[in-house]
């Protein structure tokens, strides 16, 4: 094979997992690093690298739309986001002293937990908790837009979602992923954050986070422009697609599709790993 | 004064124009890359590290000495990994126009972390 090759597979890889990304709102970064990996026999430094990378464009290009519609809170995003890149500042410092078989288990992990999370839908509304009073003074509470006009709502657990955050870009700077999955649960399951406020903050966030652990790795060297460039390229052209073809897609079983692709690249990494043939 | 969803809208512009300005840097570099490399073997089974000079913000910028193909993309790379950098800079302005201490602090802490993160100070 050579690079004209190795180029045109992984930028297919990365159009397909951009596209199932943006359909299922789940972001495609997650499956691109294994697939790299597994399939192409890619050191996972290297698809570590390049996969953050296109994280970040995911995520700005999401954003903009985004932002549009109102839904994200610019200061929850903001306050947690000390916690996250802090957390991947010290995730992507511990991925060069992790052995690839430790990251290979690792990650298998965090794919299973993101196939499982897939397949369940939306949690349904939960009555309103006791005002936090940390909340109230870091003006956290917002509200979002409805058919029935902007609708408030109140955050709890500040601290406690605030430690989940740390670990979620610890999550993401340690695998070289977005970890939004880990966001959402944050915000969503901690602090009782509305379920599409929670999502839409926590792709504004990933950026960032991504941000914090890129120059780590582009000082460790993580990241190869030639193979880089066709995952960030495929990846932007596959969610364009996706975002464009959205509605009116068949999201559950898209869902359920991208779950079984996780889940079968989770035992994988997790079988190479403790193999060590990664 | 500035409200917050005009903050939102000046972002999302920011960050769409970071996004298409990288990713066409990329893709100029990309298509010089293939066409002097396509035909070589890639070598991405073991991980040797990139040179040095792709590895921080100095050496891919001061890049007009030997400008080639693998510096144009890593120049796409940082234009890209600078629009989030770019949006939190952007937010400490707009919460200073706000006159919003609280959120001014906050935001320049997530810049420095980012900022020390990027040059690679301390590491």
């Amino acid at each position: 094979m050579n690079v004209f090759e190795l180029t045109a597979l992984v930028g297919a890889i990365s159009v397909v997992a951009g596209f199932l990304g943006a359909l299922t709102g789940l972001g495609g970064g997650v499956v691109i690093t294994p697939a790299m990996a597994l399939l192409l026999g890619i050191d996972l430094h290297y698809a570590m690298g390049a996969t953050l990378i296109s994280v970040i464009a995911t995520s700005s290009g999401a954003a903009a739309a985004y932002v549009r519609e109102g839904f994200s809170n610019i200061r929850i995003g903001m306050f947690l986001e000390i916690a996250t890149t802090v957390g991947a500042v010290c995730g992507a410092h511990a991925a060069a002293r992790v052995s690839p078989s430790g990251l290979g288990v690792v990650f298998g992990a965090v794919l299973l937990h993101a196939a499982w999370t897939s397949t369940r839908g939306h949690p349904p509304p939960r009555p309103g908790e006791p005002d936090d009073s940390l909340a109230a003074r870091l003006r956290l509470n917002g509200t979002y837009p409805t058919p029935q006009g902007p609708r408030p709502y109140q955050v709890s657990g500040v601290k406690s979602g605030f430690s989940l955050m740390f670990l979620a870009g610890a999550v993401s700077g340690l695998l070289g992923i977005g970890s939004g999955a880990l966001k959402v649960i944050a915000m969503d399951r901690a602090m009782r954050i509305p379920f599409k406020v929670s999502t839409t903050t926590s792709n504004f966030m990933i950026g960032v986070t991504a941000a914090a652990s890129a120059g780590v790795y582009l000082n460790r060297g993580y990241i190869d422009p030639g193979l880089t460039m066709p995952v960030v390229l495929g990846v932007l052209a596959g969610s364009m697609l996706g975002a464009r073809l959205l509605p009116g897609a068949p999201t559950r079983t898209l869902r359920w599709l991208f779950a079984a692709v996780v889940g079968v690249l989770a035992v994988e990494m997790v079988y190479k790993g403790v193999t060590g043939r990664l | 004064m500035l409200t917050d969803q005009q903050m939102d809208m000046i972002i999302g512009r920011l960050l769409q124009f970071g996004v298409a300005l990288s990713a066409l840097v990329v893709m100029a570099g990309g298509v010089w890359y293939l066409v002097q490399y396509g035909a070589t073997p890639p070598g991405y089974h073991i991980f040797r590290g990139e040179p040095e000079y792709l590895r921080h913000v100095r050496g891919i910028v001061s890049g007009v000495r030997g400008f080639h193909c693998r510096r144009m993309i890593q120049l796409g790379l940082l234009l890209l990994i600078a629009t989030p950098v770019a949006r939190v800079a952007f937010s400490v302005a707009a919460f200073t126009l706000q006159k919003d201490r609280t959120y001014v602090a906050i935001t320049l802490l997530v810049l420095a972390i980012l900022l020390v993160s990027l040059t690679g100070i301390g590491v």
